[in-house]
This record gives structure tokens, C-alpha cells and sequence, in this order.
């Protein structure tokens, strides 16, 4: 049991430490655009570590995460469209021209898709198995089809920003600065998945998946554990959508759509449910193979597919699973 | 004596079956109370209305003198009301001593605190070994759950159920599926868990039932048709008929 443990932080710790000397020797070497696909691997991981909080601790197959992601993706785009317009966003009770700074634009990010995941969770949540699925999927559609329709934001075009936004002492245009604070995003989104696996509340929503009926028993709601995962998990993912978002310099209705809902619930399968960084090794993997088999056939997904088939039969715990062995109950 | 736990003229039908016709019990404190009856008698729709996972159609439960038939099952617990399950419900997939870290935590109230690991909660911890050790289970703590014996997921539900800070224990055939070798090893953990709070047991192991329980009820076709001490009960021509019959 030790020793599977170890093993998965062994190949956790190596998973983290390429994902810093990648992209450097991608910079010493002068190949910028091996350090884009590492950014957009990254912040597919973002996306999907919040969807592993829902889905791999608490058990909610949310086939609407895109929904969040794309919230955040126009959190960014609506900000930011406004400050390079120079048309204030609103000018009561205050003018507010919008914001090009990152900072800023991540807590709205955050907040809001947070705020929406709260509300989605509160109608979806009363629902479990395949009516979750279904629901959470129709919440995505809805605001899929609202952003075609909202034509002051460039409707089904999406909206061009110029420029990408700033951090405070940072030059975000240069690729590898972009990509290191996408990584300590990252890495805080892993930081704040591993304690609360373990922490009290991780050990009731882990429990309300498995015997709710145990946990009404002890006195506490299950409702209200998984409404809480489900919030934290949507304000996640609506952070990477606003860095997604940033990575393009593009946001359209795409960021909603729901086949990219379903690759993060793929991306989570293929990684290791529940597994810390089964998020990291499942993005990777779609964003490599999206750039190698891309590059031979358009019909790439056909093997994709096939991969995805192959670790869902075989894999035991998907690709950490079959380095690290079976998951345990910790400690 | 003071009445911890207390239904009055509970009743509840499904179509024409009437499940909980007219029930009015009591436990004391320091008392086993055990409910007996065949199959089908209404054994477990009554347990449901005490716990609260189901709406008694008239009547009303008490705890500690208070009315708690209107509150939900988590606020029960939370007042103290301890239930153990005829098929344990244990989170599989964790440990034996994760799953009476539960416990403690829903009894501390704990359940949204994020960051420090419940195992370093020492306070939590240290209740959640005590609970197993009471059971005799200190030595698997460390055991994930699915591989644990049948007879020993039956003590782990008596463990979880002791971290409650429980004022009633409602144990629904605990030694469900134990064997006479089982039951007689849970037959005095049982007997010395009525000092902490009494309890009110629903069992078929007669044995036991009649080694534990001060007070008796039986209950056929979702009525009290006999309440009274072992010795009342047995003699109970009534009772004879209808359940014990030619059991001696």
C-alpha cells in the first residue's frame, strides 16, 4: 500500500518536474511553438483538475464543464474588448472601463463561473446518474447557443483581443514567461486538489460518493457537499477557460461547445480518475497526439478513439494507474 | 426513569398495507429495548420513521423529550441519534479507520474544513481509535474496508455509530449474517454500549435478544402485540402463536 503511494508520488513528482524542463529547453532551444502546446496542455490540465474534483472526488459526471470553461474564456474577452475600445463596461456607480490585467480578470473569472456552477449545482444536484449528465449537458447548450445569439460580443464570430493581457512584471508575450504563469496556476489547482482529497471535507465527499445514506447517518448533507465540490470545480475551470482564452487572444462559442466537455471528462479517463495528475497525463497525451496525428490525417480522433478504448478496457486507473499501480485509500 | 427516546401512535401505510399501525414505544435510559417480530412485521418502516429517512403519516417521534418527527435524518444524528444499518454502509474504497474519522467528523461538525488532512485532526483521530479499539479493531485501521470479514464490517458499524456522541443507539439487526460464533462476540460489546446510551435493537438472533434486551415488544403485522420483560414475553401465549411458535 506504501509502496503504491510512493510510486504515484515518484511518477507525480518526474510528471511536474518535465513540465518545467520542457518548455525551458523549448526556450534555450528556439522552439517557441513546442512551448505553445505545452501551454495549452497546461491549461487543459487547469480545466480538467476542476473537473476531477466533481467528477473523481465527488463522483458528478458533469458533461457541461465547457460551460465554465467558456465563462471564464468570455470573462476575459469581455473585459479586455471593452478596455481596447475604450468603451466603459458600465459606467454606475463607477465608470469601469474594463481591465487588461490578468490578475483582475482571474478573480472575475473565477468568481463568476464559480457563481454559475453554484446555480447550475443547486437545480442539477437534486438529479443523480444519467439525469445529471443530461442536465448539466443541457446547462452547457444553453449558454453554448446564448453566446451565438449575443451579437454585441461578436455573436457566432467570437471576439478578437489584440493584445494579450498583462501581469504586473511580467512580459506575457513572451511565450515561456506566458507559460510559467500558467504552470503556477497549475500547480496551485493541484496544490488545492491534493489537501482537499484529504482534509475532513474531502473525506465526506468522498464517502457522500460512495454510502450517502452513511453520511446523512453521521449528520451531514451530501446535497451540500457535493453543491460545494461542484462550485469550487466549475470556478477552476472557469480560470482555464480565461487563460485558454488569453493562450488565442480569441474567445468564440467554441469555448462552450459540448464535444470539448466531453474530451475533459476523456482527458480524466485517460490520466486516472481520481487521480491527481490524471488531469495533467490526459491533456498531454490529447494535445500531443493532437499535434502528431493532426498533422497526418484530419480523422486523428479515429486513433484517439481507439486509445481511449484501449486504456478504458485494459488500463487499470488509466495511464498513472498502469505506471503506479492500483489507486488505495491513503494512509 | 427518564424516557430518552420516545414514538407516540406512529402510523404508516403503503396502499392498503397499513406498515406502522398505532406504535407507541419508549426507551429508558441505560435499557436495551428489543423489537422482534417475523418478516414482514414492519420492523424496518419503523426504524425508517425513527431515523427519519421516511414520513410517518401521523404520530410523532421524540428525543430527549423533544418533538424530531418534522427534522431530517442528518439533524437527528446530529442530536445525538446513532443508527446502525442491517446492510452496513460503509465507504468501501477507505479505510476502517477513515471510515470512523467520519463519524467524528460529522459529529464535530468539521465537514468544511479544507486544508489540514482529517488524520491530522488529533482530536478526531484520537476519538475515531478509540471507537475501534472499543470494537476490537485497533489492529485494522490501516485495512481498506472491502477486505475486511463480514463480521468485522458489522463491528466497524457499531464503531461508527460510537463516535456520534450518541444519546440513542437504533440498531437494525446488528448481527445480521454473523453466525452463532459472530453474534456471541457482539453479544457483550452490545450489552456494555447501553452504560453510554440505550439502545433500541431490532434482531432475529433470538440468543441474543434474550441475553440483552431488558424490555421486549413484538410487533406482527405493524402492532405492538406484546411489550414486557424476557420472562413476560416468553410466557406470552400470543407471542407464542404468532412468532415465537414452535421455536421451543
Amino acid at each position: 500500500m506504501g509502496g503504491v503511494m510512493r510510486r504515484e508520488l515518484w511518477v507525480n513528482a518526474a510528471l511536474w518536474l518535465g513540465l518545467i524542463c520542457v518548455p525551458l529547453w523549448a526556450h534555450w532551444a528556439g522552439e517557441p511553438f513546442t512551448i505553445t502546446l505545452a501551454t495549452r496542455a497546461v491549461i487543459f490540465a487547469v480545466a480538467a483538475v476542476g473537473l476531477n474534483i466533481a467528477l473523481g472526488l465527488g463522483g458528478l459526471v458533469s458533461l457541461g464543464h465547457a460551460a465554465f470553461f467558456g465563462i471564464g474564456g468570455y470573462a476575459m474577452g469581455i473585459l479586455a474588448f471593452h478596455a481596447q475600445n475604450y468603451q466603459p463596461l458600465f459606467e454606475w456607480p463607477f465608470v469601469f472601463e474594463g481591465s487588461q490585467s490578468m490578475p483582475l480578470i482571474w478573480v472575475v473569472a473565477f468568481a463568476v463561473s464559480g457563481l454559475c456552477a453554484f446555480v447550475i449545482g443547486l437545480l442539477a444536484l437534486r438529479t443523480s446518474g444519467v439525469y445529471f449528465i443530461m442536465i448539466t449537458l443541457a446547462f452547457g447548450q444553453m449558454f453554448y447557443f446564448f453566446s451565438i445569439s449575443w451579437a454585441a460580443y461578436g455573436g457566432e464570430d467570437g471576439m478578437l483581443i489584440y493584445v494579450r493581457n498583462g501581469f504586473p512584471g511580467l512580459n506575457t508575450l513572451d511565450p515561456i514567461q506566458f507559460y510559467g504563469l500558467c504552470f503556477a496556476v497549475l500547480s496551485a489547482a493541484l496544490l488545492v486538489q491534493a489537501r482537499l482529497a484529504r482534509s475532513p471535507f474531502g473525506l465526506a465527499l468522498n464517502a457522500a460518493r460512495q454510502v450517502p445514506e452513511r453520511v446523512r447517518a453521521v449528520g451531514l448533507d451530501p446535497v451540500r457537499l457535493r453543491l460545494l465540490a461542484f462550485t469550487l470545480s466549475g470556478a477552476i475551470t472557469g480560470l482555464a477557460g480565461a487563460l485558454f482564452a488569453d493562450l488565442n487572444r480569441f474567445v468564440s462559442p467554441s469555448m462552450f461547445s459540448w464535444q470539448l466537455s466531453g474530451e475533459f471528462i476523456v482527458f480524466i479517463i485517460i490520466g486516472g480518475t481520481a487521480r491527481l495528475f490524471g488531469p495533467v497525463v490526459g491533456a498531454m497525451v490529447f494535445v500531443g497526439l493532437e499535434h502528431l496525428l493532426g498533422g497526418l490525417s484530419e480523422y486523428w480522433h479515429v486513433w484517439f478513439g481507439a486509445l481511449l478504448l484501449g486504456i478504458v478496457l485494459f488500463g487499470q486507473g488509466g495511464v498513472i494507474g498502469m505506471i503506479a499501480g492500483k489507486a488505495r485509500a491513503h494512509d | 426513569m427518564t424516557e430518552v427516546l420516545e414514538t407516540r401512535g406512529l402510523r404508516k401505510a403503503f396502499g392498503a398495507l397499513q406498515a406502522t399501525d398505532d406504535v407507541s414505544l419508549t426507551l429508558r435510559a441505560g435499557e436495551i429495548h428489543a423489537i422482534i417480530g417475523p418478516n414482514g412485521a414492519g420492523k424496518s418502516t419503523l426504524i425508517g420513521q425513527i431515523c427519519g429517512t421516511l414520513p410517518p403519516d401521523s404520530g410523532s417521534v421524540h428525543l430527549n423529550g423533544v418533538d424530531v418527527t418534522g427534522l431530517s435524518t442528518q439533524a437527528r444524528a446530529g442530536r445525538g441519534l446513532a443508527r446502525t444499518f442491517q446492510i452496513s454502509q460503509l465507504a468501501m474504497e477507505d479505510t476502517a479507520l477513515q471510515n470512523v474519522l467520519l463519524g467524528a467528523v460529522g459529529a464535530s461538525k468539521r465537514a468544511w474544513r479544507f486544508w489540514r488532512p482529517a488524520l491530522r485532526h488529533a482530536d478526531l483521530r484520537d476519538r475515531a481509535e478509540a471507537a475501534l479499539a472499543r470494537v476490537g479493531l485497533d489492529g485494522h485501521a490501516a485495512t481498506v474496508t472491502a477486505e475486511l470479514s463480514h463480521g468485522q464490517r458489522r463491528q466497524l458499524e457499531v464503531a461508527v455509530a460510537l463516535t456520534l456522541n450518541p444519546q440513542v443507539f437504533i440498531m437494525d439487526e446488528p448481527m445480521a449474517g454473523l453466525g452463532a460464533e459472530g453474534s456471541a462476540r457482539l453479544t457483550p460489546l452490545l450489552d456494555s454500549l447501553r452504560q453510554e446510551a440505550p439502545i433500541l435493537l431490532v434482531e432475529h438472533d433470538m440468543d441474543a435478544v434474550f441475553a440483552l434486551a431488558d424490555r421486549i415488544s413484538v410487533l406482527v403485522y405493524g402492532r405492538i402485540i406484546a411489550s414486557g420483560t424476557v420472562e413476560d414475553i416468553r410466557r406470552d401465549p400470543a407471542v407464542r402463536d404468532a412468532y415465537l411458535g414452535d421455536a421451543e
